[in-house]
C-alpha cells in the first residue's frame, strides 16, 4: 500500500473521530515552550490520585452503582468544562498566542459505539484509562507498566486492522 | 491541620471534579488544545513502530505536546507518591469489600489490587487476563471510539457533541456489563 502525507491527512478528514487534534496552533512555538503541558499534567496526575479516581476500587463501586463518588467527579468536571467552553465561545476568548479558538466538531461512527464498549470493558479490568495508567505507574503501581505497553499493542492492532474493522 | 495534611487526605468529588473540568479551558487558551490523552498512545505507536500502517503515517513531533502531558501525568503519580502520600486504606462501600474478600482480594492499600497487579500474578489466569488483555481493550477500544475518558467523556460532552455522549454512554455500558458479569468469573479463576 502506497500513502503519501496527503492521502493520509484526507483520511484524517474522512474519519475525523480519530484525528488527532487538528487545531493546533498555527505558530510555530520553541520546543521549551511544551514544558507548561508537562506541569499541566503534573497538576493533572497529582488530583487524579488524591480524588482516588484511578483505584481500581473506586472504579468497581462507580459500576457496581455502589458510590456516587465517580459520577460526582465526572459530573462536576463536565459541568465546569461546559461552563467555560461556553464562555469561551460566547466571548470569543482567544488563547494567550492571539489566536482564535476552534473546537473541533465531531461526527458520528460506529466506532462510537463498539469501540466504547469494548474500552468499557477494559476500564472496568484495570481500573484506568490511558491518562490514569501512567499516574499509576508514577505513584509506585510498577506492574502497571504491562497495561500500559498492552494499550500500545491494542492501539497498534487498531491501527493495523482499521480499514477491516465496521465504521 | 496544615495544608500538606489537608492535601493528604481524599480530596471529595466537588474538589476534585471541577479542578479536572478546568484542564479543558487550560489547555484551549494556553495553547488551543483540546483535552485528549488516549492519542498518546497512538504517537508512540506513530513514532517507535509506523510499520507503513496508515494511520501511524503522519508527522507526530507536531503533536509532542501530548506526549510531554502525559509524561506530566506520570511524573505527577511520583510527586505525589513522596509528598502527598496517605496510607490509609480507600474507603469503599463495605458491601464491595465482601464482594471482593470472597475473591481473596482484601488488600485495599493501593490504586489497584496487590492480589492482581504484580508481576508474580501476571502467571496467573486473571492476572494475565486483567493485566495483559484488559490493558489491550483499553488501547484498542479507545482509539477505535476515537477518545477516551477525557477527550470523549469531558472534553466532547463540555463541547455538547452527541458523538461523545454516545461514547460515554458506550464506556458505561462496557463498564457495567464487565464489572457485574464477566468480572466475577474473570476473578474466580
Amino acid at each position: 500500500m502506497t500513502t503519501n502525507k496527503k492521502d493520509t491527512n484526507t483520511d484524517f478528514e474522512v474519519r475525523s473521530l480519530d484525528a488527532i487534534c487538528k487545531n493546533q496552533e498555527a505558530v510555530e512555538l520553541p520546543m521549551w515552550h511544551n514544558l507548561k503541558y508537562l506541569a499541566f499534567g503534573v497538576a493533572f496526575g497529582i488530583v487524579l490520585i488524591k480524588s482516588e479516581v484511578i483505584s481500581w476500587f473506586r472504579i468497581q463501586e462507580m459500576f457496581r452503582l455502589q458510590s456516587f463518588h465517580m459520577f460526582g467527579v465526572i459530573g462536576s468536571a463536565v459541568a465546569v468544562g461546559a461552563l467555560s467552553v461556553f464562555l469561551i465561545k460566547k466571548f470569543k476568548i482567544k488563547s494567550i498566542h492571539g489566536e482564535e479558538i476552534i473546537l473541533p466538531e465531531k461526527t458520528f461512527n460506529k466506532g462510537q459505539i463498539y469501540g466504547g464498549l469494548l474500552f468499557g470493558f477494559g476500564w472496568a479490568m484495570t481500573g484506568a484509562c490511558p491518562g490514569p495508567m501512567f499516574a499509576q505507574l508514577g505513584y509506585g503501581a510498577i506492574a502497571t507498566a504491562v497495561t500500559i505497553l498492552m494499550a500500545i499493542v491494542g492501539t497498534w492492532v487498531y491501527g493495523l486492522l482499521r480499514e477491516k474493522l465496521p465504521a | 491541620m496544615t495544608i500538606i495534611e489537608l492535601i493528604k487526605q481524599p480530596w471529595p468529588w466537588y474538589v476534585a471534579g471541577p479542578i479536572i473540568g478546568l484542564m479543558v479551558p487550560t489547555l484551549l487558551i494556553f495553547g488551543n488544545k483540546t483535552f485528549g490523552i488516549s492519542s498518546s498512545l497512538r504517537h508512540v505507536c506513530a513514532a517507535c513502530l509506523p510499520a507503513k500502517i496508515p494511520f501511524f503515517q503522519y508527522d507526530w513531533k507536531k503533536e509532542i505536546w501530548n506526549l510531554f502531558f502525559v509524561f506530566g501525568v506520570f511524573l505527577g503519580g511520583i510527586v505525589t507518591a513522596f509528598y502527598f502520600k496517605n496510607d490509609a486504606a480507600v474507603v469503599v462501600d463495605p458491601q464491595l469489600i465482601t464482594e471482593l474478600s470472597a475473591y481473596g482480594i482484601v488488600d485495599f492499600s493501593g490504586l489497584v489490587p496487590s492480589e492482581i497487579f504484580s508481576w508474580a500474578s501476571l502467571a496467573t489466569p486473571r492476572g494475565f487476563i486483567l493485566m495483559v488483555i484488559g490493558g489491550f481493550l483499553v488501547g484498542f477500544g479507545t482509539r477505535y471510539a476515537g477518545g477516551c475518558t477525557s477527550g470523549h467523556a469531558i472534553m466532547g460532552l463540555s463541547n455538547l457533541q452527541l458523538p461523545s455522549l454516545i461514547a460515554t454512554i458506550s464506556f458505561m455500558a462496557g463498564g457495567f456489563i464487565m464489572a457485574n458479569l464477566i468480572l466475577p468469573f474473570i476473578l474466580s479463576l
